[in-house]
């Protein structure tokens, strides 16, 4: 069996076996859904490994007729891209289970529930990933929500059901337009080079230019919705409050990425005219995002809040990047979507240990923790510094390609963006002196530090951003063909220096 | 350019600085002693550096190694490289030197404090940062090194951060660097657009190809950056509360290097501002600027640390202003940023000699005749100010008075603002310094009634001592058969500019040495009687903005803290309310229309047939529309 399907398959079958386990046996339960985490992760990193990092096909491919009579077949393959945003989901998932070894306790569903529902996710999120076949990427798109549904739902907190249909309705009224443009493409195709729902079989239709704009946005809105755009982002505060803190980071840092992967493998490669078209206005959107996000994020009480509004920010950076057009602009943005995984889960776990610890979630209740739970307290400094993109840490230099690579074609948008970085010290260094900084607040005297298990959990997420921002060689290496080749694909160069030279 | 082994420069002090942090409490015994070990042997290689580059011709004196490569994407290419040159090993001596003197003045000054070990982690972390910054061979690596530094700087600032006021300055500190990097940020954007490159060289060797339009852009924000950094306005606001850290903090960061790295960042970017004359104007004008605003809060100020971190925004003010007259002025700017480094370090130490002796008292109202049971710190501290004022021959006399004449050169209208400007800065220097000496060591006794000053322990005047030396020779060696200029000349005046001459050397030296006896007369006809120890209040109102920092606060405050504020708040209610506000909005009328819906839902058969006529009527008249 081919490696993807492989990697694939793996979680549901050990969904299948969790399944089948004692439910009173939590404990076995967990390591099961720990190990197969884990071997998951495994397979990922073959796979990393036996890539091809000098060519730009998809690799890994394998192809089966799936509704012959539309079309549609189940269709895998890996670019650069791909490759990197299934890493990231499969080293998070192992991460989250064990940072969150006691979150499934208090749902309204089982600790068995809670691991079948998580590995489940985890195999949507490798195919929505993987797939090159539209249809196939609407299905693992729509089916991801499931799971993710009840988890919100069932074991969140505070407005955990409001919040999880609201993120339901958000998706599912993205999904219906993507799949209105999806019949559009149908119908083109089956009338140009017969019916077919292979992406780069689509990449060559000829498509009109008003066609092309209204099947963009079909896509587009759905991408903006789950990236979340400005101003298509409430649903996100919201869930990310209610979710478990497990739950937040596949859903900032794994499922949100699926809008911005969308972007570019879906909007730029199938309508290339049509995202030139729109670029100008997404260009605006992406810049109101980073502002609006940030100012959001400086003004919120909740800790969770704040940091589902920075990614809203953030969002707003990879978008800019995106559709900047440029390779630094794109590499740039792939990287931040892996860079902004890793430092969004760091805030995100120790967020949710602190919660846990001092039984809200409101900044103003802690205070002086560096004091009381030293390690605690350095995590999540750490994962502040990488929020905003402290040069030596990974999201620095995504930000900066970003920046430099929107800069070199849109350079005031790239001059109004920068001011991001003043409002992220703002947003970052608040919520440090209120919780970290000042005098113990009475009631936190007695709160333990970091256990070994957390520490096990949060120390490879510090490494990978540390070491990515001195190495990020080794990602820029699978990245870089496969962003290149899409934006030149597109029809864009990046634009030449104004001084011309010899080097 | 030759390679060699550069590394140890930044990885030596910075893994010691991340064991002392990964070991803990274990390393409670002995990570002082291991950090200013290490700090002592970064200098020892940085003296063997510069001994080896001294003996090479001067076309091959500066060094390069590429480490590896960083960052790379199409075009945009940024090895992680160092360069050595001659500018650099300048700072590489002042760093590595005046911080291992401050590191073994810290194992005393620190001995009572339960996080010694952090605090000599943090050290190091600084020390590592700022060698990157003036080593990194590119912007960008300079960038790493320059937000490094403020990571430093936020830390230390904020060592005693349980104190909320002291983690507010560690943040104001912080925020305001960041606006400064914002302007790093986009040099460094503007750089690789015109030039296709960010490291020195690259850019260097295409910058007569750019539009003067482009360089003065790039020059701006590198004069942002440096405003930033170096406490120049108008983001100086932060130096004053940085005074939070630890004195060794104020004396190693906050007055000989990292706030002196503005000055650097222009310095290496000369090839940029000679070529952007009306970036070097700004550059000079914002020096002039900051040179007054930093004095006169300085006469201003009780307290001991905040008196001097004015003073120090004030000479950087010299610093800068000298870097805006180009080749003429770079060298000149480096040998006050030498002096300083000296003389400056020098008395923040003796006034945290000072405060080890007072109870840790900052206020000057609260000292006085301090002199006869702290002699050493008195005289290491009065050599310092002999050199500050410009009292020939000490260091100060040297550095500053070719500033000034370096100023008066610019001839021309300018050259007699900027000259005038740089010697009322003069007077009113002498003027705030003798009043911090009288005011500190002599006159009447004003001290809290359980203060028992004493004289601090060896370990912490030796280093005092040793920068007093420096102090007093630095200038004479630095100026003596032009010595620092002939130095940098290959970095910073290829082409051997001449320098023209408005005013002999003679007569300006005659007007800086004037300026200083009025200054010293008017202090000491004001400070020589008894004081009060509480502050007057019956002060003229210009008094009361001098002491109020000319209003910095509050100007802030007023241009941006509230309005930012208000607009945070404006946005959150807007999220809520209107945009979401929206979304609810459909949700709702979705839920009543489907309670509607639900009203149709009779269950009668005859309804049902009325439903599926009119349905069947509306698709025949949608049918004949689209097909006729």
């Amino acid at each position: 069996m081919n490696l993807l399907t492989s990697m694939g398959a793996l979680p549901l079958l050990g969904a299948l076996l969790i399944a089948l386990l004692p439910a009173a046996n939590s404990k076995l339960i967990k390591q099961a859904a720990f190990a197969v985490s884990l071997l998951v992760a495994g397979v990922g990193f073959a796979a990393a490994f036996g890539f091809d990092k000098s060519v730009t096909e998809f690799q890994y491919v394998e192809r089966f007729a799936w509704i012959p009579a539309l079309g549609i077949n189940y269709q895998l393959g890996v670019d650069g891209i791909s490759l990197i945003l299934i890493l990231l989901s499969v080293i998070l998932v192992p991460i989250v289970i064990l940072a969150g070894w006691n979150e499934s306790e208090n749902g309204r569903f089982s600790v068995k529930t809670f691991y079948v529902l998580i590995l489940i996710l985890e195999t949507m999120m490798i195919g929505v990933f993987a797939a090159t076949d539209v249809f196939l990427f609407y299905v693992f798109f729509e089916a991801m929500l499931i799971p993710v549904y009840f988890l919100i739902g069932g074991y969140g907190s505070g407005e955990r059901q409001a919040a999880a249909v609201k993120f339901l309705l958000y998706s599912l009224f993205g999904g219906l337009l993507m799949l209105a443009s999806i019949i559009g493409l149908f119908v083109i195709s089956g009338n140009q080079i017969g019916r077919t729902m292979d992406i780069e079989a689509l990449s060559t239709l000829q498509i009109d230019a008003t066609t092309q704009n209204f099947l963009f946005l079909g896509f587009f809105i759905a991408f903006a919705i789950k990236a979340p755009l400005w101003p298509m982002h409430t649903w996100l505060p919201d869930a990310a409050k209610s979710a478990t803190p497990g739950t937040s980071v596949l859903l900032l840092g794994v499922l949100d990425k699926v809008g911005t992967f969308g972007m570019i493998r879906y909007c730029i490669e199938l309508f290339p005219d049509a995202s030139r078209t729109f670029t100008p206005l997404i260009i605006v959107l992406s810049v109101i995002s980073i502002l609006y996000g940030a100012f959001l994020a400086i003004g919120q009480k909740d800790i969770k809040g704040l940091i589902a509004f920075t990614s809203i920010s953030h969002f707003g950076f990879i978008t800019l990047g995106i559709f900047a057009m440029t390779s630094q602009g794109h590499s740039g943005a792939t990287l931040y979507m892996l860079n902004h995984g890793f430092s969004t889960a760091a805030l995100f776990l120790v967020a949710g240990w602190m919660i846990s610890r001092r039984g809200s979630s409101t900044i103003a209740e802690f205070g002086g923790l560096q004091r009381v739970t030293p390690i605690m307290a350095w995590s999540f400094f750490i994962a502040g510094m990488s929020s905003l993109a402290l040069p030596g840490l990974s999201s620095f230099v995504s930000e900066f390609l970003v920046l430099v690579g929107t800069y070199t074609r849109y350079p005031v948008a790239a001059v109004i963006a920068t001011f991001g970085i003043i409002l992220a010290a703002l947003y970052i260094l608040i919520p440090v002196q209120k919780a970290l900084h000042g005098p113990t607040t009475p009631g936190n005297e007695n709160l333990p530090d970091l256990n070994k298990r957390e520490i096990a959990a949060i120390a490879p997420v510090i490494a990978v951003i540390i070491f990515l921002g001195f190495y990020p060689k080794p990602a820029l290496d699978i990245i870089n063909p496969a962003a290149i080749d899409t934006i030149s694909r597109a029809g864009f160069s990046d634009p030449a220096p104004v001084v011309g030279g010899n080097k | 350019m030759t390679s060699e082994n550069l590394v140890y420069f930044i990885a030596l002090p910075l893994f010691s600085s991340a064991l002392l942090m990964l070991l803990g409490r274990k390393a409670d015994k002995w990570g002082h002693i291991f950090a200013t070990l290490v700090s002592a042997s970064v200098f020892v290689i940085g003296a063997m550096e510069f001994l080896a580059m001294r003996d090479r011709p001067e076309e091959s004196r500066a060094v390069t190694q590429k480490l590896f490569t960083w960052i790379s994407v199409g075009s945009f290419n940024v090895d992680a490289g160092l360069l050595l040159d001659q500018l650099s090993i300048a700072f590489v001596l002042l760093i590595t030197g005046v911080g291992t003197l401050i590191h073994i003045y810290s194992i005393a000054y620190m001995s009572h404090d339960r996080d010694r070990r952090r605090f000599f982690s943090y050290l190091n972390l600084f020390i590592a940062a700022m060698l990157l910054l003036v080593l990194g061979d590119s912007y960008l690596n300079l960038y790493v090194g320059w937000e490094g530094v403020g990571l430093a700087s936020y830390l230390l600032i904020g060592f005693w951060n349980q104190k909320p006021e002291y983690a507010t300055a560690a943040k104001k500190a912080f925020v305001a660097n960041r606006v400064g990097d914002l302007g790093l940020s986009i040099a460094i954007m503007i750089a690789f657009a015109n030039f296709g490159a960010v490291s020195f060289i690259g850019i260097e060797e295409k910058v007569g190809g750019a539009s003067e339009t482009a360089l003065t852009a790039m020059g701006l924000m590198l004069l942002l950056a440096a405003t930033g950094k170096s406490a120049q306005f108008p983001l100086q606001a932060w130096l004053g509360d940085a005074m939070a850290g630890p004195t060794p903090v104020s004396a190693l960061i906050h007055a000989a290097t990292m706030v002196t790295a503005g000055v650097y960042l222009i310095t290496r970017s000369n090839f940029v501002f000679d070529n952007a004359p009306n970036a070097q104007l700004a550059v000079v004008i914002i020096g002039a600027i900051t040179l007054l605003f930093g004095a006169i809060i300085g006469t201003a100020k009780d307290d001991i640390k905040k008196a001097l971190a004015a003073s120090t925004m004030s000479q950087i003010g010299y610093m800068i202003m000298a870097t805006g007259f180009g080749p003429a002025g770079y060298a000149f700017a480096i040998m006050h940023l030498l002096t300083h480094g000296f003389f400056k370090a020098g008395m923040f130490l003796g006034a945290g000699s000072v405060m080890h002796g007072m109870n840790d008292e900052v206020n000057m109202r609260r000292y006085g005749g301090l002199a006869k049971l702290m002699p050493i710190t008195t005289i290491t501290f009065g050599l310092g100010y002999l050199a500050i004022i410009g009292v020939p021959p000490f260091a100060g006399y040297y550095s500053k008075d070719k500033i000034i004449e370096t100023a008066f050169n610019a001839g021309g209208v300018q050259g007699i603002i900027f000259g005038s400007t740089a010697l009322l800065g003069a007077i009113i220097t002498a003027f705030y310094m003798t009043r911090v000496m009288m005011m500190t060591f002599f006159g009447n006794k004003r001290w809290a009634d359980d203060a028992h000053p004493h004289e601090s322990p060896f370990l912490m005047w030796a280093p005092m001592a040793v920068l007093a030396i420096g102090s007093v020779a630095s200038g004479y060696l630095l100026y003596s058969g032009k010595a620092i200029v002939n130095w940098l000349a290959p970095v910073v005046d290829k082409h051997h500019h001449e320098h023209t001459e408005l005013l002999p050397p003679i007569v300006v030296s005659a007007l800086a040495v004037t300026a200083v006896v009025i200054g010293v007369g008017i202090a000491l006809a004001k400070y020589r009687g008894e004081l009060s120890a509480t502050a007057p209040q019956d002060v003229s109102i210009f008094t009361r903005v001098a002491r109020r920092d000319l209003l910095q606060d509050d100007a802030n405050e007023f241009m941006f803290m509230r309005p930012g504020q208000k607009l945070t708040e404006v946005l959150v209610k807007t999220d809520d309310k209107v945009i979401d506000g929206m979304v609810r909005g459909v949700a709702a009328s979705t839920i009543g229309s489907a309670r509607g819906m639900r009203k149709m839902q009779t269950g009668y058969v005859r309804n049902y047939a009325l439903l599926i006529l009119l349905g069947a009527l509306a698709a025949f008249v949608a049918i004949l529309v689209v097909t006729l």
